[in-house]
């Protein structure tokens, strides 16, 4: 009521609706709710339950689209999702198919690929530009020549243009679920029905998933029986405790019953994609009926005979004044009949079962006379065609069955062949009388039942379709693909230039690739082959569905975005302390407080403190731990005391290196591991293949402690000294020398592990604290180094100390390429130990020697810092080495790099040229890699 | 996404492990050539139908299994502990599923 009041007051008075008709017995509008809308300007009122076509439709709106190649109008074909001709803009979102979508109060709806405009005709303009869009136009018009790519991309843009996206929408929301049903049922006609109300009656978790609005299929717009049916059916689904989607399409079969369904009309959330692994799925999505081949069959005002049963039973609404029926089925004659009855004028109904036919439809814009096979001619503003079914085997296919062509149905039905997990019902498998499609229904559910296990095996009758007449063109050229604009013509045009297969015809024409994807297409375009090459159908076959059967959102396959982030216990101090986030992996870590040259200088000058919990940690435990070390590592661990640390490099099989870090031993069989922050889960498995598939016998347990612990480096000649003043260890350079580790408290937390390491090349110490205490360590480190001139810093600071040292980093200074002898850590490489992993490749490299070594490289002018990944070349072509890291360096104020040369141009003050992003060649000299301190000096002071 | 036979967890979807690769058994690093090595490195045998492959549950129980894949269909089954089996080591999903413990204390 307050709507009608709302629309009432409106300035703009809404449109009449003269075609909708009185209240019809299966209507699913409520006529209590009026809903206002707009179309392409104007004020509109539907109903309730209405979808946008058939609100307009009852308006008198014949008009929805014009075509994607020739701007021909389209209006109304199957009233369906697949309405070929009805896609619009609703607001902010484009494509959506205006009759499948329900009417929502105040949708401001406008048309799309109307160029110039949806009244005015562009058939003169057709004309000329029509030679030019022929089979395989894509092709032969924009191949060549090269530089005219970017006009034919502007011109191909505008023809693909479907509808715009505004830059300011407000984000909407898309979800994700997961479910197991035992049974899944893929259609919810009565066939569809009645399986699930089987299936759940034997126990079993069942899933019944619709793509319309309602369950019913085709009998929601049948007579007296059919809608009797459909209360029965809808009220056993009811009770049977089904759970039940509607406005939802199984979207593709995958291995397994990986089932994936594009769920609809959902508060809130635009699209949800529902990830179902299904015991077994029940294929019932009934039948497609097909759209006849002729002269003008793409005309407003032609239809299918269910897009009319639809508007009058569904909606009640006259789909024209006066019509011509086509019939070669039940269904048209049904057609003829509901139109007769509503008092829609049927002129003429033309039998195809006893030869008679339509030649072309004619008219300016729509629909205005049929003329007949016999030469007659008859106006009219309805065309209504029944001319045969496809079934949409697509989820048959997806699970490796082939469909066959049955002649004497003339469609496509499931060939031999389904994974037991599978069973397909209804009227994809054959054609019978409701009675008849409910009880192959119901037995198909018991057989689902019992193979997910639940009740006892079940026969299943065969249902065998009844005969159709062959028919798909009459004797004039029609579309067989509506959305791409693809025509008879053009299908036999592809098949003299020697395009003669279904595949070959699809890709060549664009046939069967529009929105609809072949479902209405596919026979159609097939069957002309067919005529063209004198084959049959059966030889020719259908091309493969493919996944998905039905149009998903990109935002429902992306899901909600909510990227996993990890934090240290440190984050709170680092976010009101104005720190630089950066994305490293899953972490957010401090990259700078904001003057990392600073920073560097306060470690290099007196201590600084950076947080580094997200290097890797593991725990090791048990006998074995020097034999697994042994094994992962390049290096020796056996005679490790307890209380050292060591540096170590791990390589893969084939020799590259894959990490590195310092492991250090606490007790007699009680080891920390640490690993690069980014080969923390790396490390941890390759530990674990070891351990499990080739040392099964050797006694080791691994404890990830990643986030048990925080960590902290603190860094710079005061550092001993801040330390000092927060934990009982003894720091004394004598009781702590470099390369231990030591255990005890720290600021009153017990149980700390503290070694002595130095990757900044200054006097360090790192320690790993319980982290529920490390922002209270962190807090007291900075509390106590007060006056000492401690600050934080971040990992800029870092990358730059560590350059200055020629301390690499993996992943940054090697690559998948790298092996240790590349890299200079050849010294760590003991070949003698028995085995460990990547010995044989490492071994050969000894024996052939390195082609390359990292280096440092300083640019002769100081001022100039490389880009990483710079080359170092040789002439106009030679690549004689590449930058992998370069700095400011604020210590020795000038630019820095590592980089790798080949072997012979690795010595010392040898000059390279270095070639910038720019083009401009600079000369660099090569040092060793350790810029800063080469001696150590400080690190073991 | 097919599902994997995992001994320890029951059949589970393939996104939750990671693929290792065609069981083999890495040659002895003392008489190895350079071209067995790297034939055990990078030339897989890539049949198409049944084929032994080792997985690593690593959103599960993080155990290294053997499973039988058929690559053409993508259907799995426990690794059969037969004679002559790749590598006896990792368990296939036969009865009585391994202990555990047996390989790690
Ligand atoms: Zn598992």
């Amino acid at each position: 009521m307050t709507a009608r009041v709302r629309a009432a007051r409106s300035s703009r008075r809404p449109a009449e609706t003269p075609f909708r008709l009185p209240p019809q017995p299966g209507e699913v509008i409520d006529r209590s709710r009026l809903v206002p809308f707009d179309w392409d300007g104007r004020r509109y009122v539907g109903f309730a339950g209405d979808t946008i076509t058939s609100a307009l439709a009852a308006a008198g709106v014949r008009t929805f689209s014009r075509s994607f190649k020739y701007s021909r109008p389209r209006g109304i074909l199957t009233a369906s999702a697949l309405d070929p001709g009805c896609t619009v803009q609703v607001g902010d979102e484009p494509n959506v198919r205006a009759s499948a979508r329900r009417l929502a109060a105040g949708m401001s709806v406008v048309p799309q690929n109307v160029w110039p405009t949806l009244r005015y005709d562009l058939r003169s303009v057709n004309k000329v530009v029509a030679p030019f869009l022929t089979a395989g136009f894509y092709y032969k018009t924009f191949m060549s020549p090269r530089p005219l790519w970017p006009a034919y991309e502007r011109v191909l843009s505008r023809f693909a243009s479907g509808g715009w996206t505004s830059p300011d929408a407000i984000p909407s929301y898309y979800d994700q679920r997961f479910t197991h049903p035992d049974v899944l049922v893929a259609g919810g006609g009565p066939a569809g029905m009645a399986a699930a109300v089987e299936a759940a009656r034997a126990g079993a978790r069942v899933l019944l998933v619709e793509e319309e609005h309602e369950l019913g299929g085709s009998l929601r717009w049948g007579g007296a029986q059919e809608l009797e049916a459909l209360g029965r059916l809808r009220a056993d689904v009811a009770q049977a405790g089904i759970e039940v989607l509607v406005d939802s399409v199984v979207a593709g079969r995958y291995d397994d019953n990986w089932i994936s369904i594009a769920q609809r009309g959902l508060p809130d959330v635009t699209e949800r994609l529902i990830k179902a692994r299904a015991g077994i799925l029940v294929v019932a999505p009934g039948l497609i009926e097909r759209p006849y081949v002729f002269a003008g069959n793409d005309l407003p005002g032609v239809m299918l005979s269910t897009a009319v049963r639809r508007l009058i039973d569904l909606y009640a609404v006259a789909p024209g004044s006066r019509a011509v029926v086509l019939s070669a089925n039940a269904e048209g004659d049904a057609a003829a009949a509901d139109l007769d009855r509503v008092g829609v004028e049927v002129v003429r109904v033309l039998d195809a079962r006893r030869g008679e036919d339509v030649r072309r439809a004619l008219g300016r814009g729509t629909l205005s006379a049929v003329e007949v096979a016999d030469g007659s001619r008859i106006d009219c503003d309805l065309l209504v065609t029944a001319t045969g079914w496809t079934a949409p085997t697509s989820l048959l296919n997806m699970a490796g069955n082939q469909p066959v062509w049955d002649p004497l149905a003339a469609r496509f039905r499931p060939g031999e062949g389904l994974p037991d997990t599978v069973l397909a019902t209804g009227g994809i498998v054959g054609d019978g009388s409701v009675d008849e499609l409910v009880a192959h229904g119901t037995a198909t559910g018991a057989l689902a039942a019992a193979r997910a296990g639940f009740g006892s095996a079940a026969v299943v009758a065969p249902l065998s379709p009844h005969p159709h007449p062959a028919l798909f063109r009459a004797t004039t050229h029609g579309f067989v693909d509506f959305p791409e604009d693809v025509s008879s013509k053009d299908v036999m045009a592809a098949a003299a230039e020697g395009y003669d297969s279904s595949e070959l015809v699809k890709r060549y024409t664009t046939a069967t690739m529009g929105p609809t994807q072949g479902k209405l297409e596919t026979v159609n375009t097939v069957a002309v082959l067919a005529e063209a090459t004198g084959r049959s159908i059966e030889e020719l076959g259908t091309t493969v569905w493919r996944p998905p059967y039905a149009p998903i959102s990109l935002g429902a396959l992306a899901g909600r975005v909510s990227p996993p982030a990890r934090y240290s216990p440190m984050q709170p101090w680092h976010e009101t302390h104005s720190a630089v986030p950066l994305v490293a992996g899953e972490w957010i870590r401090p990259d700078s407080y904001g003057d990392p040259a600073a920073e560097v200088r306060a470690v290099r000058s007196a201590v600084g403190i950076i947080d580094v919990t997200p290097l890797g940690k593991l725990a090791l435990h048990g006998p074995d731990v020097p034999n697994l070390l042994a094994a992962a590592y390049v290096n020796k661990w056996a005679k490790l005391d307890v209380g050292s640390v060591r540096y170590g490099v791990m390589c893969a099989e084939d020799g590259v290196i894959l990490d590195d870090g310092v492991t250090g031993r606490l007790g007699a069989a009680r080891y920390l591991m640490s690993t690069t922050s980014s080969g923390a889960a790396t490390v941890w498995q390759h530990l674990e293949s070891l351990l499990q598939t080739e040392h099964p016998d050797w006694r080791v347990h691994i404890t990830p402690m990643t986030t048990a612990y925080a960590s902290i480096n603190i860094a710079g000649p005061r550092s001993r000294e801040l330390l000092t003043r927060l934990t009982d260890v003894d720091l004394s350079a004598d009781a702590f020398p470099y390369m231990r580790v030591r255990t005890g408290r720290i600021a009153d937390v017990a149980d700390c592990v503290l070694w002595r390491i130095g990757f900044t090349g200054e006097l360090s110490y790192e320690i790993h604290v319980p982290a529920s205490y490390g922002l209270h360590v962190w807090e007291a480190l900075l509390e106590r180094g007060r006056d000492l001139g401690v600050r934080p810093f971040g990992v800029e600071a870092q990358r730059i100390l560590r350059l200055e040292k020629g301390h690499l980093i993996v992943a940054q200074d090697t690559d998948g390429l790298t092996k240790a002898y590349d890299a200079g850590l050849g010294d760590l490489v003991k070949l003698d130990k028995d085995d460990f992993v990547g010995k044989p490749e490492l071994l050969w490299q000894h024996e052939d020697g390195a082609q390359q070594s990292l280096v440092g490289l300083v640019p002769v002018d100081p001022s100039i810092v490389p880009a990483e990944g710079c080359q170092i070349v040789d002439g106009a072509t030679g690549i004689l080495g590449r930058i992998t890291s370069s700095r400011r360096s604020p210590t020795l104020d000038r630019s820095i790099c590592l980089a790798y040369v080949l072997k012979q141009y690795a010595e010392p003050d040898t000059v390279v040229t270095v070639r910038l992003p720019d083009g401009r060649r600079i000369p660099a000299t090569v040092t060793p890699p350790t810029h800063f301190d080469p001696e150590g000096a400080r690190l073991r002071g | 996404m097919f599902r994997i036979p995992c001994p320890y967890c029951g059949p589970r979807d393939a996104t939750e492990f990671r693929h290792q690769g065609e069981s083999r058994n890495r040659p002895d690093p003392r008489t190895v050539t350079r071209g067995q090595w790297r034939a055990y490195l990078y030339e897989k045998d890539n049949v198409a139908g049944w084929t032994r492959e080792n997985w690593y549950h690593g959103v599960g129980c993080r155990r290294f299994i053997s499973v039988e894949r058929n690559t053409v269909t993508n259907e799995t089954r426990p690794a059969a502990a037969a004679a002559g089996a790749v590598d006896p080591v990792l368990p296939g999903a036969e009865a009585g599923a391994p202990d555990a413990d047996s390989t790690r204390r």
